[in-house]
């Protein structure tokens, strides 16, 4: 059974790999309605780490705070040493330039192209000239599978095309760590394990950080290295994820059912 | 804390605030000018600071202008033609007929043309725009250009702001001279002028204080009608049904701060007079 006391084991593991996100006591509010009580957890680079949890237990929130979306009522949230709350516009940018955020809902820009959906996070780059560009964007397009989509608009795709993009607009900035909020849900089953699969080639091609919430357990099985579960605004559970779904404790099993 | 993060405290907290205490009444009209006024301060602040969106402004601009271009120029047509008829009989009373086009010109001008332009183009564009941003919001879209990194307001409410500020002036100029031209057809309807006398007439009797004020005033308009309705789609906060009272909104402020504007305007007119 994971308890508290493993999970401090399990910390003092990761600290030794290079880290690059650690939460402590985050708490989060909406008026009276508490969502996240006191949350620590950290990342290590080239790991991939499962968020669990029910249905508005506020995993999007914990990420909306990551990003400096929302603001945490206290505790720290540090990313590559930073601390995200205490930045200003300019610092929060350069952090999030190296952070990629694939949003439940795809979120692609629908008044653009896919191709300029996928070459307006590098506009601020001056650095890319404009057929590098071109060849960036159909690398990415080519690792989720959809180049033939390129000039398409996105209301001319299909729900699992447009994640897809969604994920290749993510990639594209090579981000160092990627946040996933739920990327295969509302996808058939042979879609869902493409795009866990490629989330691992991504984190071993790259060698980059993922945080992936998601409540499909194929997906969990498939990317991650760790898990972590969430209940009432606390981490109730962290481990591998054979050990949590072979856990002695109800409120785990009752999830991994 | 930073612009950006006030949004996101803004649209984190308000569903909330919703269900506790929505405040309403006075309280929420100066909630709502305090709100308005932080965001005009942004944009003057962001808009004067580099980089800038030049072509994302050409873009919005034209589409501004190809959006209302047609609308405009068939209202003041009307406009025109149907004023100086019936102007005419009244100055024909008096034996005054002579007057008719400098009086359609300044009347035109100084007031009509840019006010009806303005709500045009309030209802065209300004819907359009609040129903636009309030469904990226939604969607999500303003947030991912965010968290990109790609700072969503300098490019999608700075260069709507400016291309408002840049084309409403212009569509009013368009709309002055099609006016005319209905005026002109209008007393051609009964009894003939030429062409150059009738517009020899008209720019005669225009002073420069008859036509800077209002050339000066429609700068405005089109600030309000940008400002307002970004405002009110940016902030949205309250899901698909938020779209569309963004849009009516942005319109019905638009339009209400269109005739505020136009009343301050007159006062200081005046005051040079
Ligand atoms: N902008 C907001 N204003 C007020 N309350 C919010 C806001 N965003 C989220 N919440 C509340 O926070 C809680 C957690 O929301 P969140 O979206 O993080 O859930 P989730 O764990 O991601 O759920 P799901 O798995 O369904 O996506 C919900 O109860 C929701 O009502
Ligand atoms: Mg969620």
């Amino acid at each position: 059974m994971q308890t508290a006391i493993d999970n401090k084991i399990t910390d003092q593991k990761a600290h030794s790999a290079e880290e690059v996100v650690r939460i402590e006591h985050l708490s989060k509010a909406f008026g009276t309605h508490t969502v996240l009580k006191d949350i620590n957890l950290h990342l290590s680079k080239g790991e991939n780490l499962i968020v669990m949890g029910k249905s508005g237990t506020g995993k999007s929130v914990l990420i909306k705070c990551m990003v400096g979306l929302m603001e945490p009522d206290s505790g720290s949230i540090c990313i590559f040493g930073q601390s995200v709350p205490d930045l200003d516009e300019k610092e929060l940018n350069d952090v999030r330039k190296k952070i990629g955020f694939l949003f439940q809902s795809a979120a692609l820009y629908d008044s653009m192209t896919v191709r300029e959906n996928l070459e307006f996070p590098l506009r601020d780059d001056k650095e890319i000239k404009s057929g590098e560009r071109a060849k960036m964007v159909e690398e990415v397009l080519n690792n989720v599978g959809l180049l033939e989509a390129i000039d398409k608009m996105p209301s001319e795709l299909s729900g699992g095309m447009r994640k897809r993009i969604g994920l290749a607009r993510t990639l594209i900035q090579r981000p160092d760590i990627i946040l996933y909020d739920e990327p295969t849900t509302g996808l058939d089953p042979i879609t869902s394990r493409e795009i866990s699969h490629l989330i691992v080639d991504i984190q071993k091609k790259y060698g980059s950080a993922a945080l992936i919430i998601t409540h499909d357990l194929d997906c969990a099985r498939i990317t991650g290295n760790r898990v972590i579960l969430l209940d009432e605004g606390l981490v109730i559970a962290e481990g591998s994820y054979d050990d949590l779904k072979d856990s002695n404790d109800e409120r785990v099993r009752d999830f991994f059912k | 804390m930073t612009a950006d993060k006030a949004t996101a405290h803004h649209t984190a907290d308000s569903s909330q605030e919703k269900d506790i205490s929505k405040p309403t009444g006075v309280k929420a009209l100066l909630i709502e000018v305090a709100g308005m006024t932080h965001f005009s301060g942004r944009f003057f602040k962001e808009a004067f600071l580099p980089p800038y969106e030049l072509n994302e402004f050409l873009k919005q601009s034209y589409l501004i202008g190809n959006k209302s271009l047609p609308l405009v120029g068939i209202t003041a047509f009307i406009m025109g033609l149907v004023f100086t008829m019936q102007s005419q009989p009244t100055l024909a009373k008096f034996g005054a007929t002579s007057w008719l086009p400098a009086m359609v010109s300044v009347a035109m001008i100084r007031e009509i043309s840019p006010v009806i332009t303005a709500l045009i183009c309030a209802g065209k564009v300004g819907s359009g725009i609040g129903a636009e941003l309030a469904s990226m919001r939604v969607t999500e879209q303003i947030d991912a250009m965010e968290v990109a990194g790609n700072r969503p307001f300098k490019y999608i409410v700075v260069s709507k702001i400016a291309a408002t500020i840049f084309m409403v002036p212009l569509l009013v100029i368009f709309a002055d001279g099609i006016a005319l031209i209905g005026s002109y057809l209008g007393v051609n309807l009964s009894g003939h002028t030429a062409f150059n006398v009738f517009f020899g007439h008209v720019f005669n009797k225009l002073d420069f204080i008859d036509v800077f004020p209002a050339f000066v005033k429609t700068f405005f308009f089109g600030f309000a009608i940008g400002m307002i309705s970004c405002y009110k789609g940016y902030n949205s906060n309250e899901g698909t049904e938020g779209v569309g009272r963004a849009a009516n909104s942005a319109v019905v402020i638009a339009s209400l701060a269109i005739f505020i504007i136009d009343m301050i305007a007159v006062q200081v007119a005046n005051l040079f007079n």
